[in-house]
């Protein structure tokens, strides 16, 4: 779960063009929306897009993000769960 | 300097429901929206969104424009557009006045560009030419005023309200005494650049579209052309025009790059602000065409905007993308031609697939067709990405 | 009425605060731009998302607000051949090479042709009328067009307006395989926004007097005549011009044609050019009214404009020329104020 919180942080900097963030900025806690990293609904569509490609995750029902996508361990969470019952 | 005023002398339109203004009107009265898998384009999501396409392949629309196949589909349809609004208009020969040309598009050639980009991809010595030449917005244009024989033109682009402003912009010209006539609306063919573009929003739906009801998720994509043509008082004087461009508006939502704000500021803004310059009250608008694309998002904040504008009772409201879909750059063009003809005829358009109201409105949209109604004033919306807003009165006289 | 410039802000292959002092030179087909540290203007957390055009639409805009020290205009109303390529370009990319899989929203979002002038009206909170026109060498024009309407509508409006187009290595490679810049031609990039009003004040640079468009002339002759009567129609012999400021870029064919229309109509008339400063693209005349304006607010031309004649000292009233491939042609005229 730490390392995939590690992967997830660097992925979402990348993917999303954080610049000046670096991965020790983001709290695996702190809300990823509004006033946490101030990320907005365009952000959403790029993490699931993010899903898609790192992970192998579809999220078929955008309305679903504000709960994936609350914090780093949210996602992380998200994805070990997707991948039990992909396995 | 600025004085009189603009009459809609004539229009013409395309789009998947028709491929004239007659045709249009008998799929409305017959409750026959326009959507179905793809048939013209290529695309890898060909059997997961349902579209509204013009039925006709390029050939076919080649010879009912009078232009080459392989240029873009979007001078196609406007060119075929262009030329019923003129007929219609009864103006006789294009050469005995000062004319203009606006035509709004959002992605220009984009349909020959997209099929370009992977010859070139793989090698940026391949890829033919004639593909990207009419890339630009503005060379679409050009090849359709070229046709017309039209010296005096211009591309807007708004994105989805970028028909409207063309007829905003046409009219002030003929205000401003620099044009006596202007064909002013918009274009756009469907393309994979757009759909995908509108899937990376996740705001297509694979249904047909459900313009204001509860259970919408999202719009189908059209494609199509229409225009009207716009004349001075002194031109009119001469013809029997259907009715006259009384108010128009455009604002800036200011919000977000994409979405409207939830209680519509700009589409509140841009609606008083037409009223306003037509010298009307709320109650005396008898019909609105509504912008109505089926997302969440758009039908919520317009409908509150018209909820709040108005307070003393919403007229009788449609979407008439229930039967077109969102044709973009065109949908301004096409519903103000819709708009136009329903003042002269007394004809309101249905809202197609409406079952279930919407939570946050007290209103729900026109489900039949009918004709012999006394409208003196009919409000066409658009609004678009960028926070675009704009809004157009017809008045009867 | 008149019209006057209140404020300007460039983002081009020059150095934005200097010109006309130091100019820069450039070697081979391509003069691209000197970006400015764009975080004066921009958050750095909307920045992450904009493409070049958008970012260099957004610094001169807000230069030009600056500088006329009017921070709410009354209208932004832009002009774009293009639009923003480079997103247009990466979306592409992505929908080929990716078959239409995985693509993400942002770079689609961004390549709308509005994008910038919506950007603009976000970034400052204004609800007012906003336009975007997309016609080639015409669509800084008509921007201009508009804005002369809005204040001939209402002369109490302050009005931003301008212009941005960008060049990608897409655009370049494909243009050149046009035979675009075979000859000496450079291509140009860049922004430049205006803030136009009708009473004249402290800040305010040079007088805005009439801009028109002329398509698909016949001939130099019906240019000539043509571009005499806009002259003539705005209180203005062609001898009276203290400059032609014209769209020369290194083409031989393009060039003749503003040869020969000038031995026609301007006589002595001193020449200059402005594309070696800012290269060949649709809107680079947003860039001439950006010089002209300054060359009038100081009275000063820099020498390395001149094609023919010596830098006037103190002009009164310049032109500006340009044509794109003979096809597209507008006239702008500016005077002193």
């Amino acid at each position: 779960m730490e390392k995939l919180m590690q992967d997830l942080k660097e992925q979402i900097i990348q993917q999303l063009n954080l610049q000046e963030v670096k991965p020790e900025d983001i709290g695996d806690d702190q809300p990823l929306f509004k006033e946490g990293l101030g990320l907005d609904s365009i952000d959403a569509l790029e993490l699931i897009v993010l899903l898609q490609q790192h992970h192998n995750i579809r999220v078929a029902k955008p309305e679903d993000g504000p709960n994936i996508f609350y914090s780093v361990r949210t996602m992380a969470e998200y994805i070990t769960a997707e991948k039990a019952k992909q396995a | 300097m600025m004085q009189g005023s603009v009459w809609i002398a004539g229009g013409g339109v395309i789009s998947g429901i028709g491929r004239n203004l007659d045709e249009c009107m008998a799929s409305f009265e017959a409750m026959r929206p326009g959507m179905a898998y793809m048939q013209h384009l290529h695309s890898s999501h060909a059997g997961t969104f349902p579209v509204v396409e013009v039925k006709a392949s390029n050939e076919e629309l080649a010879a009912l424009a009078g232009m080459p196949a392989h240029w873009s589909r979007t001078a196609l349809l406007s060119r075929i557009a262009v030329q019923e609004a003129w007929n219609a208009s009864g103006l006789g020969s294009i050469s005995d006045y000062r004319v203009g040309f606006v035509s709004a598009n959002t992605v220009g050639g984009m349909d020959k560009t997209e099929d370009f980009m992977a010859a070139f991809l793989a090698d940026p010595a391949k890829g033919k030419l004639r593909q990207v030449v009419h890339h630009e917005c503005g060379a679409v244009t050009d090849l359709v005023a070229d046709a017309m024989g039209i010296r005096h033109h211009v591309s807007t682009s708004t994105a989805c309200s970028s028909g409207a402003n063309a007829l905003m912009y046409g009219a002030r010209m003929i205000r401003a005494g620099m044009l006596d006539v202007v064909i002013a609306g918009g274009t756009d063919a469907l393309t994979r650049f757009t759909l995908n573009g509108f899937n990376t929003l996740m705001i297509l739906d694979q249904q047909n579209c459900r313009p204001f009801d509860d259970t919408r998720t999202g719009l189908n994509l059209g494609e199509g052309a229409g225009y009207v043509v716009l004349v001075s008082d002194a031109v009119a004087a001469n013809i029997r025009p259907w009715c006259r461009l009384a108010g128009f508006a455009n604002a800036n939502d200011a919000y977000h790059q994409t979405a409207s704000s939830p209680d519509g500021t700009g589409n509140f803004l841009a609606m008083k602000g037409a009223l306003e310059m037509g010298g009307l009250q709320p109650e005396d608008v008898g019909y609105i065409n509504l912008h109505g694309t089926g997302t969440q998002n758009n039908d919520s904040s317009e409908g509150l905007a018209i909820t709040r504008l108005f307070e003393k009772g919403v007229p009788p409201a449609s979407s008439t993308k229930s039967f077109t879909g969102h044709t973009l750059g065109a949908s301004g063009g096409i519903e103000a031609v819709f708009s136009a003809w329903a003042l002269r005829e007394g004809i309101i358009y249905p809202n197609a697939n409406f079952s279930v109201q919407m939570k946050e409105l007290a209103f729900s949209p026109v489900t039949a067709f009918s004709r012999g109604n006394d409208l003196r004033n009919v409000m066409s919306n658009s609004f678009g990405f960028g926070g675009n807003c704009s809004s157009l009165v017809f008045s009867k006289e | 009425m008149r019209i006057f410039i209140q404020g300007a802000g460039c983002v081009s292959a020059q150095d934005s605060g200097v010109f006309p002092g130091e100019i820069r030179r450039y070697e081979g087909d391509r003069l691209p731009v000197a970006d400015p540290d764009y975080k004066q203007w921009i958050d750095i957390k909307q920045i992450r998302r904009m493409g070049r055009a958008i970012k260099m639409g957004v610094a001169a805009s807000h230069m030009s607000l600056e500088a006329a020290g009017f921070p709410n205009p009354d209208a932004i109303i832009m002009g774009t051949a293009y639009g923003c390529l480079a997103d247009t370009g990466v979306f592409l990319q992505k929908m080929v090479s990716q078959h239409e899989d995985m693509l993400t929203p942002t770079a689609f979002i961004q390549s709308t042709h509005n994008t910038v002038a919506g950007q603009i009206a976000l970034l400052l909170g204004c609800h007012a009328y906003n336009n975007t026109f997309v016609h080639g060498a015409f669509s800084f024009e008509n921007a201009l067009q508009d804005s002369l309407l809005l204040l001939a509508e209402d002369p109490s409006r302050q009005i931003l307006t301008g212009a941005t187009d960008e060049i990608t290595e897409y655009s370049h490679t494909i243009l050149r395989r046009f035979g675009l810049y075979r000859q000496a031609v450079s291509a140009g990039e860049g922004a430049a926004f205006f803030v136009l009003s009708a009473e004249k004040g402290a800040t305010s640079l040079a007088q805005l007097t009439a801009v028109e468009m002329l398509y698909r002339p016949a001939s130099e002759k019906e240019t000539a005549d043509q571009l005499a009567a806009f002259l003539l129609r705005n209180g203005v012999q062609p001898g009276g011009l203290s400059l032609v400021l014209t769209g020369r870029n290194g083409d031989e064919g393009n060039d003749a044609y503003y040869a020969t229309v000038e031995r026609s109509l301007f006589g002595d008339t001193p020449i200059a050019a402005f594309k070696p400063f800012c290269g060949e693209y649709p809107t680079a005349t947003a860039f001439a009214v950006w010089m002209a304006a300054g060359c009038l607010n100081r009275g000063v031309v820099p020498q390395e404009a001149m094609v023919k004649g010596a830098a006037p000292a103190q002009p009164e009233r310049i032109l500006i020329w340009n044509h794109h491939h003979g096809k597209h042609h507008s006239f702008i005229l500016l005077e002193k104020c």
